[in-house]
This record gives C-alpha cells, structure tokens and sequence, in this order.
C-alpha cells in the first residue's frame, strides 16, 4: 500500500503521541483542520484537543512557548505553516532553541521539534516556497534533517521527536503528495546518516529534501548519455555526514551538488568545500553545483526558470572534464 | 469578564507616601505583616549592598559589565519574596539583585557578568531561568513553563522580570497573548525605571500606563508605586495568588526609577538631568519602608542587617577576585547531548593546541 510524505508524517506524529505522553503538537490551523498540508489531519479528534492543538497565531510565540513547556518537561512539536513564516521565531529559534543547553551547561535541555513546510515547486504565491535550510544550519546546537522520501519521513520524524536536542525539521511541500510503500518498523538508518539512494560508479549526485526526487529521475536519463550515476540523499543537513559522502564521492571521482536554494553562501557551497578538502587526489573535476538562482522566489509562472531540473542537472554533469578522464565502457 | 475587573488602579497603588506615611491609595490590597516587611528590609540593604560592590568590582576589571538596579530594590526584593521555592523566577540581566533575594550565591549570580560562562547556576534546582539578555523573549518561556506547570498539576507560577523598553518587543505582547488565551498562571511584572538605556518612556510608548496593555489580551492588570516596597510586595502577593488559584495571568506595571546608568560602560548624564536623578534619589525605596517601619525595626536590627550586609559585600570581593578555572574543552560539551563528530573533530585540534 502506498503511504504518502504527508501521510507518512501524520502516521509519524501518531505513533510519537502514542509511545509518549509529554509528546504534544501544537502551531497555527493543526487542531480541527488538520493543517493545511493535512500533515495533522484527524490527531486532535483521536487524541483530544489536549495533546494536539490550535494556537494564536503568532510564530515567535509559538515557538517561545514550545521552549517553556520544554523547560518544564514536555516534548513540543511545533509547526510553522511555511518556511517565510517562521522568520518571526527565528530569534527564539537561534537565541534560545539552539543555545539554552549550552547556555546552562546542560542543566536544561530542549527536546523539541519545528516542522517547518519549506521549498518551492508548488505554485506558491511568494513567502510561501523558501529554502531556508542555511539559517538553520549555519546555528550550532540544532539539528537540521530533511527527509526526501515518504518512508525517511516516518522515520526521520519519529527520530527528531526521541533527539535529546531540539530538531529543524524541513519538509520538502512538494513531495508531501508522493508515495511509496512505508515501513513503520523503524529499521532505518540513523538521523544523522546520509544514505546512498542509488549505487553508480560514474558521477556521485548530492542531494537533499526535495532534490532527491529529482536526482533520481536524473539518474535515469543519464543511463542514455552513458553515466552511471550515484545519488546521496543527505537526509540530515546538520549535522553532516561526512563519511557516507566522501566514501561516494572517492568511489566516483566526481561529485555534483543539487539544491533549490539560492547558490551563493549556500549550502551546497559547505558540502563542495568539505568534499575538496577530503577527496581531493581522488577528484577527476571540481566538484560542481546546481542551485536555485541567486534571486528572490519568483513569482509561480516563472519559478520553472528557478528550479533545477533534469536538463539542468545534466547539463552539468556534462561538465565534469570528462574528456581528461573518460569512462571507461564496462570498468 | 467584567472589563473593570480588568482595569489597573487609576493611579498606582501606593501603601507608603515618600515621607513614609501610611498613604491612602492600597487598593484595597492585604498589608503584608510586619514580618515579611522586615525581611523585604532586610534583603534590601543587602541587595544594595551587592550591587554597590558589584557596580565597584565592574571599575576594578573583575567583571566584564554590570546593569545595576539602584533604586529598584523595592521591587527587585519583593519579585523574589512572592514566590515560593517550587516557583519559577524569568529574570533579565538587570534582575540580579532578585536573584541575591532569591537565595543565590554571588558567585552563582556574577558568574556570567564576569564572563566565566552564560550562566553560573542550575536553573532546574534554582527554579531561575537564565538571566536573559533578548530583549522580552523570555517572557515566553515563563508562558509556556507556567502552562506546562499547569498541564501536570503542580501549583507552581511563573513571575518574568521585565523592563520598559522591553514591552515594545513583539514577544511582550505574544506571550502576554499566549498567556491569557492558555490561562497559564504567570505573573508579567514590568519595572518602568523610565529609561530604556537612554531613550525616555515618552519616547518609548504613547499609553497612559504600561499595566493599560493587558486589558487587550484579557489580562487583569495592576500598577504600583515602583519605589514602596509595602505596596509592591501586596499586589505582587495577590497577583501570584490569582494566578497560583488558576484564574490566569496578571500585568503587574511598577513606576520606578533606575538611579544609576544603564551599566557601566554607559554616560547617563547625556541624556538626563542631575535634577531630576536627584528627585529619585529622594524618593529612596529604603529609606521610605524603613521611616514606615518605625519601631518595629529597632536601630539593632538596622545595624544587624547593615553589618550582614557589609559580610556578604566580603564575600563577594572574596568571590570575584579569585580566578575561576575554566576548560576549554568544556566549549564542546553541551552544544548537543553528545558531541558530533565534526565537535569531535575541533575539540582535539583544541586539545593539540593546549599541549603544543
């Protein structure tokens, strides 16, 4: 049976509410109507509106809140109704979400989770399809994970809402309606793996949230052009698994990063500067990159134009100086 | 809701008039007994005290900076004697003389101002949250902490600490929201010292009165006279009463005055006149409780008081002038449960260098 991301999540949030009492799910329209990605749909009717509810809308205060009633024992899970609208608690998000245990030398610690819907590829008018992964990441003391796939959400959710620390927790809204069969038996790898989604020995693909869909499609229309193509879904963006990658990439040779982030101080430039300064006698070519443009989110008619695609995607892979070492047919 | 039920004092409730006559605007409010009103006098002089020697161990280069909370104390004392152990206190930095009140050492207090680490006690044992430094965010946090208190049955309050200038933020007003939409019993208590660093309250907000604020989100609120500690210690009493029967949150506005400048580093006479510190200086919360008091404080225990006060002055010389240890390789232990491997990875590049 297929199980959708959405679907997925809200399985996620069930079974944590189930197997924990301090387990609470709270932020703007997640009470009787379900969020307006469902992701809630029907826990405030089969768990009480004590365990899952409506607050005032006010995203800071959400947040803030979630930090107190993390101080005085429970495990919030918080949501943002989408990316644009969580800069309003990126205060409380940086100045106390990720630093309070730090700050108390672990007298207090905040096990709380923010799901924050983020990314574009939806129609979405302004506001409503940033990538705001890097604000986060670029902050000690949280973790930032992704899931690009329907059973990673189950199971990286499950994870954030067990961490000891608290959890950024982006969901790639485009892909909440893609499915795929979904195991609830929690064997996945750990939160902070990255895992190898595709084997392939040509070109390594890096990837994450919801630019794994999209590698793996490339993946496939790279066979035609002769590349046998690797795809590493980061999973967790902080922290970075370095192991799973470089141990791809020095495989490979050759590595291309894809976000839908803008390029510049983004996230694929962290991943493109660790994997040079690991992999480099081991690299055929610089390791390259496929972002979003370096302008604001466009408008929905035009945001094709900013998205990495296939085409894009292997319009890149082209060029990874495949002439100064070509691929050997059947090596 | 009666909207009147609401509504703070027309004037601030005042038990106490400057010559140190009973007044006759309490309210209505219970007077405190003699007792409590002897230990309020008690921690004021010693709270004075502290921050004196505090404010002199800032010139001598033992700590980085010090907001001192001169003139205050009437309300930095009572913020602490309203609460009862199982209470939560959300100080700010300028609260440090709530914290002494409360019971700290000041050692456990000074720890951050001297710049050793963020935060020099256990918060969960203490019941004190972290001195906070953003401006209103913690406000929140005693939301919410106050909620969760709520939610497991416990009868414990939230009191935050919070100055003028911070009530233009916008996490004043969502917790002030939160607050009263969740019913969570926590107290908002708002010293207006008239100055946030040099910006004057005309210039920071156009309301009558700051405890006018709480009427919009429902809240009942209450203003005092900042500088009486009778009254301050009453309606503190009685707001963490209501809120502990779980009849929700309460805004509580004292009209103050923050005698000294914004700290150390900064030069108050750009910005106001002598005069009008002068005036302040008059309206002394010590020397006010103490006239009130009478003969119920006898000249012995003034001396007692004074002498306790000068002890534990040494003690926090002593304190402050010894050298803390501090490990560097602690940077890396609490920034997540367990360090990742990257933290792994540059708490030995730190290691190597410390060998080296």
């Amino acid at each position: 049976m297929t199980t959708t991301m959405a679907q997925a999540l809200n399985a996620a949030l069930r079974d944590a509410l189930k197997d924990d009492d301090r387990v609470l799910v709270f932020g703007e329209d997640v009470g009787t109507l379900g969020g307006v990605f469902r992701v809630t749909d029907g826990i405030t009717a089969d768990f009480g509106e004590d365990r899952c509810f409506d607050t005032p809308l006010a995203e800071s205060g959400i947040v803030g809140f979630a930090v107190g009633m993390a101080m005085g024992g429970f495990r919030p899970v918080v949501e943002m109704q989408f990316d644009a609208f969580a800069y309003p608690a990126f205060e409380q998000i940086t100045s106390h979400v990720a630093k309070l245990r730090n700050r108390t030398r672990g007298a207090l610690s905040l096990p709380m989770v923010i799901r924050i819907p983020y990314a574009g590829g939806i129609g979405g008018v302004e506001h409503h399809c940033d990538s705001s992964e890097v604000y986060y990441t670029h902050t000690p003391g949280l973790r930032v994970v992704t899931p690009g796939t329907a059973q990673d959400a189950y199971d990286l959710l499950r994870d954030a809402i067990e961490s000891p620390d608290p959890v950024v927790f982006l969901e790639p809204k485009a892909r909440y309606w893609s499915g795929e069969e979904v195991s609830f038996t929690r064997n996945g790898p750990a939160m902070d793996k990255a895992v190898v989604r595709r084997e392939g020995k040509d070109v390594t693909l890096i990837a994450y949230g919801p630019m794994v869909a999209t590698a793996m499609e490339t993946a496939e229309a790279a066979t035609a052009e002769g590349w046998d193509v690797e795809v590493v879904d980061l999973r967790s963006l902080s922290p970075f698994d370095d192991e799973t990658v470089t141990a791809s990439v020095r495989r490979t040779g050759r590595a291309v990063v894809v976000h839908e982030a803008a390029g510049f101080g983004g996230y694929g430039a962290e991943v493109v500067a660790r994997v040079t300064e690991q992999c480099f006698h081991q690299l055929h070519a610089p390791v390259l990159r496929v972002t979003g443009l370096d302008i604001p989110y466009p408008a929905p008619k035009l945001e094709r134009h900013m998205l990495p695609d296939v085409d894009r995607i292997l319009d890149t892979i082209a060029r990874l100086q495949w002439a100064d070492t070509p691929v050997v047919a059947g090596a | 809701m009666a909207v009147e039920t609401l509504l703070p004092s027309a004037s601030p409730v005042r038990f106490v008039a400057e010559d140190g006559t009973r007044a006759d605007q309490d309210g209505g409010y219970a007077e405190p007994t003699k007792d409590r009103l002897k230990a309020a006098y008690r921690l004021m002089v010693l709270g004075r005290r502290f921050d004196v020697q505090a404010t002199a161990l800032t010139k001598q280069g033992r700590l980085a900076v010090y907001p001192s909370s001169a003139g205050q104390e009437a309300c930095q004392v009572a913020a602490a004697l309203a609460l009862q152990d199982h209470d939560w206190l959300f100080p700010t930095y300028r609260d440090s003389v709530a914290l002494v009140a409360r019971g700290l050492k000041p050692g456990e207090v000074l720890t951050l101002l001297r710049g050793d680490a963020h935060c020099g006690y256990n918060p969960t044992e203490t019941r004190v949250a972290p001195q906070c430094t953003p401006l209103a965010t913690q406000t929140l946090h005693a939301a919410g902490l106050a909620h969760a208190m709520q939610r497991r049955g416990e009868d414990a309050v939230a009191l935050a600490l919070i100055g003028d200038g911070a009530t233009s933020e916008g996490d004043f007003h969502e917790a002030l929201n939160f607050a009263a939409v969740f019913k969570a019993p926590v107290v908002f208590f708002v010293q207006n010292n008239r100055y946030a660093i040099s910006v004057p309250f005309e210039k920071q907000s156009a309301a009558p009165a700051l405890a006018y604020k709480g009427i919009g989100y429902g809240m009942r609120s209450e203003q005092v006279d900042g500088n009486d500690a009778v009254a301050v210690l009453a309606v503190l009493d009685d707001a963490v009463k209501h809120a502990r029967e779980g009849k929700g949150p309460v805004l509580v506005e004292a009209h103050t005055y923050r005698i000294d400048a914004h700290t150390n580093a900064d030069d108050a006479t750009r910005y106001r006149d002598a005069d009008e510190v002068a005036k302040w200086r008059e309206a002394d919360p010590l020397k006010r409780l103490e006239t009130y008091l009478g003969d119920v404080l006898t000249q012995d225990e003034i001396m007692q008081y004074r002498e306790e006060a000068e002890e534990f002055a040494q003690t926090v010389r002593d304190t402050l002038n010894a050298d803390a240890e501090l490990d560097p390789m602690s940077l890396f232990d609490h920034v997540y449960a367990e360090p990742t491997r990257q933290l792994q990875r540059q708490r030995a590049m730190v290691a190597a260098e410390l060998e080296a």
